[in-house]
């Protein structure tokens, strides 16, 4: 390995990274709040992604489909416990609250993605899309196991997983697809051949978590968030609902879903289960990180990145054993390290 | 296994073993019950290492994959015959599961089943990256099984080999459940700190589970290469794992029958989800996936305890177990040495900034009752994390006749006879009184794994539960003893616990508040059972906070206040001591 080559696999690792860093910092934030780890964080990249592809050429992703869905459970779910609670009008108004954005979201696309009005449009219709799936997900999924143990919750996560994936593979089909890059052009510096995209992904991920830096130490709803992820009851005694943190938690992990699917689709062809691993990866980082501290996720996820990169070069039919073997020991030294681990569970 | 139990077992053996005779069940039904078989082995392995030892593993088909391509690697390139593959398939699982087991069993909460997938992905990919296994091609024509000399190639002769290996672990497992060991990996559910103070290696306990459910999954892999005829990667992967934790929950992780239930629902589902979503919704879906995630997480949702204890409320409850009152351990009774027999010697923890016992001193004589008092916050209860080696001391020394025992961690502390309750009980809530109070007894029996599974411990698990009678009879809990432990009061909680300190046969008797929660009565046996403990010859250290009930009973009181020792000596003098009366009223200003 000379010089050059070390540069090139420092920046794979730094792009790939980045990315990561930002699934590691959305895995952190969902758990801190709601206790959930979230495997199912990479699909919101590849259902991204994808829904993204299938707008460039003009035609209506599947997407569409699986949010009126998941609206249509939630309203259901929604209106059933307020039935319960013997208030029709209650049910209705939450049936309602349910349906609306998802009814309005999909007609949008149904009516826009076919004019192809170019990427910026269709970067917001792809999150207009993808994000809400987050809290409906939440509120399917996860909300009725609330007080559940972390182990149920997982296990729960695990299976919105296997769903996920398998609709993805419905509802994108099997091919791969890549997504023309937001920024165009590269340049030389010295002997590095950077591309504007491979920039953008690392200028993206540093403006966004300065951004969340910023919304969870100034803006209320921030600090009501890390209010819950500190202690739940207390939170809820003082007025934050869980329930409600827990579906904007959720709505923050599909943002940065899209987020980096916008980032990572141009640079690499994503398949509808690609998402397992990239998000897989992102969770190593936010395991060594320690599931609580986001510097800490953010530079485990740059780690995690450059160890890929030299593992692809060194070993590279190896590599993911390389990379997911490093959170063993890891796991390892948290679980000695840490003092209370059977009474919290 | 009681009757009822056996009847149960007879009767599903007899069901299984007739189906493939009967004229209408095609072969295609067989088939799919082969692959129930097959689920069922790796299943059943969960049950004990999700369902009874609380530890959720999302990579039991990391274990399958080792015994399948351990056989077809041996038979295929090195032509041995697969009946001989069977001890080095198994011998493989086994290294592999006590490599990743020494590391996957340390692992605490959630981090755990994380571990597990993480080496379920590594495996995949380090399999299909392996040229000499054929990469993700794995290898083919693997030789079917034969008996005498007649190769088993149809679904239905297979049949008999996998069910019947699956019954054979039926029984193993139920054995093993209702054995010394069993009963050690029962109470790791619920915490390892009662099982510790009883002498359970917990490590070992949990790694004994952890090798006994690969060893079943690597029996189904190995069998799954000689039906197959082939192995691939896929096997391995973590979807399939994911599977087979499905099957657990769904039939309930907590149940033998539960387990086959479960693989059976799965398996079938799967084949008729393959079969037939792709016609209402078109070809080249993986619809089964959606389906089974969904229904893991409703299960979860509707009914975490599984399918099976559905069922099985309908067939009845199973019959209390027999004891064998004639069956008794012997006590190993009481030295009179010179000196003290516990030495407490300028003991001090920390807790980051906090000082909770700061450089506290005090003795117990042998055949003393000692009293340990103090108001909330007085490190009592830390006291007694020190001296059983829960906590390890930041400062001092801790002498039991004549040792140090600080250091040594609690399960070789309990071995020197030094026996404890816990202020918050800590009994298993779905086991009954009696099996709780059978677990003291652990260090005076010896039966390990293999003797539980081949039912060799007869002798030793009649001395045993003879014993735990007994000391349940003791104080007073004789009626109730077949009751779950979770049915009882708090006050009875704290009586088993007793009891199941006293199975220890203990030197040392430590109490964390024992009158809390009983009526007077019973509060006056228990004081009575304590002074006839100590007339035997044992030590007893309490604390409580019943004054009556503690001058009353002690020889001897010490009193801690904010970490330190205020005062110490006999009842009638820390009544008047003024220190302590500051300590409980306040001074008077």
């Amino acid at each position: 390995m000379d010089f050059t080559i070390a540069l090139f696999l420092i920046q794979d690792g730094i792009i790939n990274g980045a990315i990561y860093a930002l699934l590691a910092v959305a895995l952190v934030l969902v758990f801190a709040v709601t206790r959930v780890i979230l495997i199912p964080q990479g699909e919101f990249v590849t259902f991204a992604g994808l829904s993204l592809a299938a707008m460039e050429t003009g035609s209506v992703p599947g997407a569409v489909w699986l949010l009126l869905v998941l609206a249509a459970m939630s309203a259901v779910m929604d209106a059933g416990a307020a039935l319960r609670e013997r208030s029709p009008a209650k049910a209705v108004r939450l049936a309602a609250w349910n349906l609306a954005p998802a009814i309005a979201i999909a007609a949008a696309v149904l009516v826009l993605v076919p004019l192809q009005l170019g990427l910026a449009v269709n970067i917001v219709l792809c999150a207009a899309l993808i994000v809400p799936m987050g809290p409906y997900l939440y509120r399917v999924a996860f909300q009725p196991l609330a007080d559940a143990s972390v182990l149920v919750l997982l296990i729960a996560s695990v299976g919105a997983h296997l769903a996920l994936t398998a609709l993805g593979l419905v509802l994108f089909g099997a091919e791969g697809y890549r997504t023309s890059p937001v920024v165009s052009g590269s340049f030389q510096i010295g002997p590095l051949f950077v591309t504007g995209q491979s920039l953008l992904v690392v200028g993206a991920t540093l403006a966004l978590l300065a951004g969340l830096a910023l919304f969870f130490g100034r803006t209320l709803i921030g600090k009501a968030l890390k209010a819950s992820a500190i202690n739940r009851r207390g939170a809820r005694l003082v007025g934050i609902p869980t329930m409600l943190s827990g579906r904007i938690a959720f709505a923050m992990a599909a943002a940065i879903g899209v987020v980096s699917a916008v980032l990572v689709a141009p640079l690499t062809t994503l398949y509808y289960d690609s998402g397992f691993i990239i998000g897989l990866k992102g969770f190593v980082a936010a395991i060594i990180g320690g599931l609580g501290a986001y510097p800490a996720a953010v530079a485990a996820a740059l780690s995690v990145g450059l160890l890929e990169a030299f593992s692809s070069f060194w070993a590279s039919a190896f590599k993911e054993v390389i990379v997911f073997a490093s959170i063993l020991p890891v796991l390892l030294w948290r679980s000695l390290t840490s003092t209370h681990g059977d009474e919290e569970d | 296994m009681n009757r009822r139990d056996l009847t149960r077992f007879l009767v599903f053996a007899a069901i299984m073993a007739a189906i493939p005779f009967l004229p209408f069940v095609p072969d295609f039904w067989v088939t799919l019950l082969d692959f129930v078989g097959l689920a069922s082995l790796v299943a059943l392995g969960l049950v004990m290492l999700t369902g009874v030892g609380g530890m959720t593993s999302f990579g039991q088909a990391a274990f399958v994959g080792f015994g399948a391509y351990a056989t077809a690697l041996l038979t295929t390139a090195y032509g041995w015959s697969p009946w001989l593959t069977l001890p080095v398939s198994l011998a493989v699982t086994v290294a592999a599961a006590l490599v990743i087991g020494l590391v996957t069993v340390r692992l605490s909460g959630h981090f755990l089943p994380l571990g597990t997938i993480a080496w379920g992905i590594c495996f995949y990919y380090l399999f299909g990256n392996l040229k000499a296994l054929g990469a993700y091609d794995g290898i083919s024509s693997v030789p079917p099984l034969s008996v005498l000399g007649l190769p088993l190639l149809d679904s239905r002769s297979f049949y008999f080999v996998v069910w019947g290996f699956v019954l054979a672990a039926i029984l193993a497992t139920a054995n093993l459940l209702d054995s010394r060991v069993g009963r050690s990996i029962r109470a790791l559910r619920s915490g390892a700190a009662a099982a510790e103070s009883v002498g359970v290696n917990v490590w070992r306990a949990k790694l004994t589970v952890f090798v006994y459910a690969a060893l079943l999954a690597g029996l189904s892999g190995w069998l799954y290469a000689h039906f197959q005829r082939a192995v691939t990667p896929g096997v391995f992967s973590l979807t399939v794992g994911i599977e087979y934790l499905l099957m657990a929950v769904l039939g309930g992780a907590g149940y033998i029958y539960g387990a086959i239930l479960g693989a059976g629902i799965v398996v079938v589902l799967k084949n008729f989800l393959q079969d037939l979503l792709p016609l209402f919704f078109g070809a080249g879906g993986n619809y089964e996936g959606i389906v089974f995630g969904i229904l893991l997480i409703a299960m979860l949702q509707g009914a975490r305890e599984g399918l099976w204890p559905v069922i099985a409320g309908r067939l009845g409850k199973t019959a209390p177990r027999a004891v064998d009152a004639t069956g008794a351990l012997p006590g190993r009774g009481f030295e009179t040495g010179d000196g003290a027999l516990l030495r407490v010697k300028d003991a001090r923890r920390l807790f980051g900034g906090l000082v909770a016992v700061d450089t506290v001193s005090f003795e117990v004589g042998r055949g003393e009752i000692v009293g340990l008092i103090g108001p909330n916050g007085a490190g009592k209860s830390t006291t007694f994390n020190l001296v059983t080696g829960v906590l390890a001391l930041s400062g001092g020394e801790i002498h039991f006749e004549g040792e140090r025992i600080d250091g040594l961690g609690p399960e070789r502390i309990a071995a020197r006879r030094i026996a404890r309750t816990f202020q918050h009980v800590k009994l298993a809530p779905t086991m009954s009184v009696l099996e709780n109070v059978a677990i003291g007894a652990h260090l005076r029996g010896r039966a390990g794994m293999v003797s539980g599974i081949l039912r060799l411990d007869r002798e030793e698990e009649r001395k045993i539960f003879g014993e735990a009678a007994r000391q349940i009879e003791r104080v007073g809990l004789a009626d109730i003893m077949h009751q779950p432990a979770g049915a009882l009061a708090l006050g009875q909680q704290r009586l088993a616990e007793i009891a199941r300190a006293l199975c220890l046969d203990p030197k040392l008797l430590l109490l964390d508040e024992p009158a809390a929660g009983l009526r007077h009565l019973e509060k006056q046996a228990l004081a009575d059972l304590i002074r006839r403990l100590r007339d035997e010859g044992m030590s007893v250290l309490l604390v409580e906070h019943d004054m009556d009930f503690v001058m009353q009973l002690t020889d001897h009181i010490v009193v801690l206040n904010f970490g330190a020792r205020i005062a110490t000596g006999a009842p009638a003098d820390i009544q008047r001591d003024p220190a302590v009366i500051e300590a409980y009223l306040g001074s008077p200003t």
